[in-house]
């Protein structure tokens, strides 16, 4: 806070980066909270699979177990690159 | 009525059994009568804190595999007359701890008239972890402002809510709280710790206390003195405070704002 700070180089506020990144896995977590034991397996072999045709990066793909009128549904949601793998 | 609280966090050496300590003396302190189990097998630690290592003949492990009573394995606190300790094993066996034998002892202390037990579980969610929250009422999560932390308490508050008594029978739910602590607020001025809001906005929880980084935190377990009993410490009066509001006090927080720097120091930034 000195009147010299401005000599030194700005350090990036690391508590709202470290907020923001739980911001992201809490809620990725609580959505796969209480889903079947086979979800990760299951999300790795997707993977496998979609890495055939598009070059995706592991976390393109979310997975979520809701809840909806006495129904479990399985939501699968693929983010593709701009442009498909040659 | 017996209230069995769990003191419990996920990731290990955030402050679980520091709290423990301060939280049944604060209790015992306010005239209830209180029992402490530390419930980590193998790594007995509470009886350091609490002050009573060099008297410990039985241990909790005792008293499920019927090698003792509950009374004789109660170590009376020499400070107050209604509070104890039950010490953990120091036993290598993890499956020492049953179930059922856990239910029993918590069975005997309510016969006991105790007003409150209070479990120190250990770090992870493991079986002690699992074991020590499964019978609670209250749960207080303790949880220091950093990454791992936070997000362990999540996933800790995420297995009150589905893995204890309550929840199964579906009777009531585990009330939970969360205990902010090794908070600092000059570092959270400077943008280098997640402030209490922070905290409260991802886990989406109230804050019952915020216990400051203290240097009397060490000094008291040195001396086998809860930090509570420290009252010229931060540290204590917050644990003091957090445990006023447990009972329904409405009290402001205290040592949450960074200490106001002189002149000198804020021309030259020290
Ligand atoms: N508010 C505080 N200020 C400074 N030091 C603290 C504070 N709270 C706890 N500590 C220190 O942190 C360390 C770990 O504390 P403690 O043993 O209570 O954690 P724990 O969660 O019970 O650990 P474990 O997971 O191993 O059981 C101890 O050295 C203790 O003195
Ligand atoms: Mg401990």
């Amino acid at each position: 806070m000195g009147i010299f700070d401005f000599l030194k180089p700005r350090a990036p506020n690391t508590a709202s980066v470290a907020k923001e990144r739980l911001r992201i896995i809490v809620a990725q977590e609580r959505a796969q909270r209480g889903a079947p034991d086979y979800l990760p397996t299951l999300r790795r072999e997707i993977l496998e699979v979609l890495k055939k045709y598009v070059n995706v990066d592991p976390d393109a793909i979310q997975v979520k177990v809701s809840h909806e009128g006495g129904h479990e549904l399985l939501e699968l949601s693929v983010a593709l690159p701009e442009k498909p793998a040659s | 009525m017996t209230e069995i609280i769990v003191v419990t966090s996920g990731k290990g050496g955030v402050g679980k059994t520091t709290t423990s300590a301060s939280l049944a003396v604060g209790l015992a302190k306010r005239g209830r009568k209180v029992a402490v189990i530390d419930f980590d097998v193998g790594l007995r630690n509470l009886d350091l804190i609490m002050g009573c290592e060099r008297r410990v003949v039985y241990d909790f492990v005792n008293v499920i595999q019927n090698e003792c009573t509950i009374k004789q394995a109660l170590i009376k606190d020499k400070r107050y007359e209604n509070l104890f300790v039950l010490a953990a094993s120091q036993t290598r066996d993890k499956d020492a701890l049953t179930r059922e034998g856990v239910e029993r002892v918590l069975d005997e202390l309510r016969e006991a008239d105790f007003d409150y037990v209070v479990c120190d579980s250990p770090a992870g969610i493991e079986k002690g972890a699992f074991l020590a929250m499964y019978f609670a009422d209250r749960a207080i999560v303790v949880v220091n402002p950093e990454v791992s932390s936070v997000r362990d308490s999540d996933r800790i508050l995420g297995l009150l809510a589905s893995k204890t008594r309550h929840a199964e029978v579906g009777t009531r739910r585990v009330e939970q709280h969360l205990l902010l602590t090794r908070y600092n607020p000059e570092r959270v001025a400077r943008g280098d710790m997640m402030s209490i809001a922070d905290v409260e906005e991802i886990l989406g929880l109230e804050i019952l206390g915020v216990v400051p980084e203290s240097e009397s935190v060490l000094a008291g377990s040195n001396a086998g003195t809860p930090v509570i009993l420290d009252n010229e410490s931060p540290a204590g009066q917050a644990y003091d405070d957090a445990v006023g509001r447990l009972l329904g006090d409405s009290l402001p927080m205290r040592f949450t704002e960074a200490q106001k720097k002189g002149f000198l120091s804020r021309l030259f930034g020290a």
